[in-house]
């Protein structure tokens, strides 16, 4: 509880100000409403919002799900032969620099114009993918030498020395990996969400296109926070996760 | 003479950019203690390893007679999964090996209290001190009943009181066992090499081959008053002096 004192205390100072600031120097509200306009837009656009999160975060989820399935795996296979990872490191670095608004109109076409959820969620994966898969990569060659030898010394097979030295080493960089991707990951998905565009999906972007079309300024900022608020609730999973595996360690 | 446990002859190992090691012959009897001393960068760690067969040479053959398995390790660091209770960590090589847990666990718990962690089976590594998880690795070297133990400098870390507890522990853990396991180890210090060893190998740094060997007095384990006998202040000057020669002598043959 202590913890949470200070960044409560420094929010709640903030917001007071803001709110002060609004209404003292009579800012209008269509270029900076006060929070409590913003908690009103909050409460009576709740279901609507709720609806948008909740698509959001699921595509969001389905693109981490599915770049830690591909990223991960390749990573393993990689991980496997030198030359193999030497010629897959280079094109994974090329996929994280590119920019994701840049390949959109790309995939949008590929998945089908009809289907912009699609688009988003391997949006949202391409961008979720290279952190995991470096994650992975650099965690299961982080092991010991020493341990590596003993498992030599006892002849471990492939199997035994993944699951018994490789994985147990690999978990911290692996956890790392996902904390980085999963902001990633929404991120993506609302970048991939403002290119498509026009209601082809449902998700907070949409929300946030929508009212700034129409200069609802508090309906803006009030889908903002909701964005925030999901960005902190998947870090705070994964330092749970986190703490979980320290148990283990 | 009975057959070695472990041998190597005309071994030479070529790194990039360094002068080679060896050639190198030596062999190492059933149940003896032998010392392998040389400065920094002499080549020692790779002999064991050439021992243990984690490195090949680049010429020359090695020979090892400890059966499968049956050749313990000990690190210069405990080396132990810090994900991992003591338990498991010294149980590892019996479940690489196929034994049941259950059995594993069982041979492990025995080891861990042959070194005198009897009370701490289910201590994770960072709940350890250094000592004692010293005394983890050395459990989990000895859990397969080894034929041959090789220890990388494995007390360099220590202070010198628990540095002198685990040397008399070893001798006794290498006395209590029959047959007796041949031992190898590296260290820096003349003093351990003596008091631990049988004898004594000097490796060159130079030229990269055994400068000279010299036997320790008395019949092993020796007991700890030992240290205060005349013939082991003799023996250990006479071997700090062998040392000091094989680190400044000039090359004396041209490869």
């Amino acid at each position: 509880m202590t913890r949470l004192l200070p960044p409560l205390l420094l929010t709640t100072l903030l917001l007071a100000a803001w709110e002060i600031a609004c209404r003292t120097l009579g800012v209008p509200p269509w270029f900076l409403p006060p929070p409590s306009a913003v908690a009103v837009a909050l409460v009576d656009r709740a279901p609507v919002l709720a609806a948008s999160a909740a698509a959001t975060f699921w595509m969001a989820m389905q693109a981490l799900f599915v770049a830690g399935v591909l990223g991960g795996g390749l990573a393993l296979a990689v991980s496997l032969s030198r030359p193999a990872e030497q010629a897959v490191r280079p094109l994974a670095v090329a996929l994280q620099v590119t920019p994701v608004v840049a390949i959109a109109p790309l995939v949008l076409i590929w998945t089908g114009l009809d289907h912009a959820d699609r688009a988003v969620v391997v949006l949202a994966a391409t961008v979720a993918f290279f952190p995991l898969f470096s994650g992975v990569l650099a965690g299961l060659k982080a092991a010991d030498p020493d341990l590596e030898r003993l498992f030599d010394l006892y002849r471990a097979t492939p199997l035994q020395r993944l699951l018994r030295l490789r994985l147990p080493a690999a978990l911290p960089f692996m956890l790392e990996g996902l904390r980085v991707a999963s902001g990633l990951a929404v991120i993506g998905a609302v970048v991939a969400e403002f290119v498509s565009g026009s209601g082809a999906t449902q998700g907070l972007a949409w929300r946030l296109l929508e009212a700034g079309n129409r200069l609802r300024t508090a309906d803006m900022l009030a889908a903002l926070a909701l964005l925030m608020v999901m960005g902190l609730t998947l870090n705070a999973l994964v330092s749970a996760l986190e703490g979980v595996a320290r148990r283990f360690r | 003479m009975a057959e070695p446990t472990a041998a190597l002859s005309g071994v030479v190992v070529r790194y990039p950019g360094r002068p080679p090691l060896g050639p190198v012959d030596l062999s190492i009897l059933p149940g003896e203690i032998v010392a392998l001393v040389g400065a920094s960068g002499a080549g020692k760690s790779t002999i064991l390893r050439l021992l243990a067969g984690l490195e090949q040479p680049s010429e020359g053959r090695t020979a090892c007679a400890a059966g499968a398995g049956r050749t313990g390790f000990v690190f210069q660091a405990p080396t132990l999964m810090p994900w991992a209770d003591a338990r498991t960590n010294v149980a590892l090589p019996l479940e690489l090996a196929g034994l049941a847990p259950a059995e594993a666990r069982r041979r492990a718990d025995e080891a861990l209290r042959a070194v005198g962690l009897g009370d701490r089976l289910t201590a994770h590594p960072r709940q350890l001190s250094g000592g004692m998880a010293m005394r983890v690795s050395l459990a989990r070297a000895l859990v397969t009943e080894p034929d041959l133990l090789l220890l990388d400098e494995p007390f360099a870390a220590l202070d010198s009181i628990t540095r002198r507890g685990l040397i008399e522990d070893l001798h006794r853990l290498w006395a209590a066992r029959t047959p007796r396991p041949a031992i190898v180890f590296v260290t820096h210090d003349v003093e351990e090499a003596v008091y631990l060893a049988g004898r004594a190998m000097v490796l060159d740094a130079a030229t990269g081959r055994i400068a000279t060997e010299r036997a320790s007095p008395g019949a092993l384990p020796r007991p700890a008053r030992w240290r205060m006998d005349e013939g082991y202040r003799s023996a250990v000057e006479d071997l700090a002096r062998a040392l000091a020669d094989a680190m400044t002598a000039p090359s004396r043959e041209v490869a």
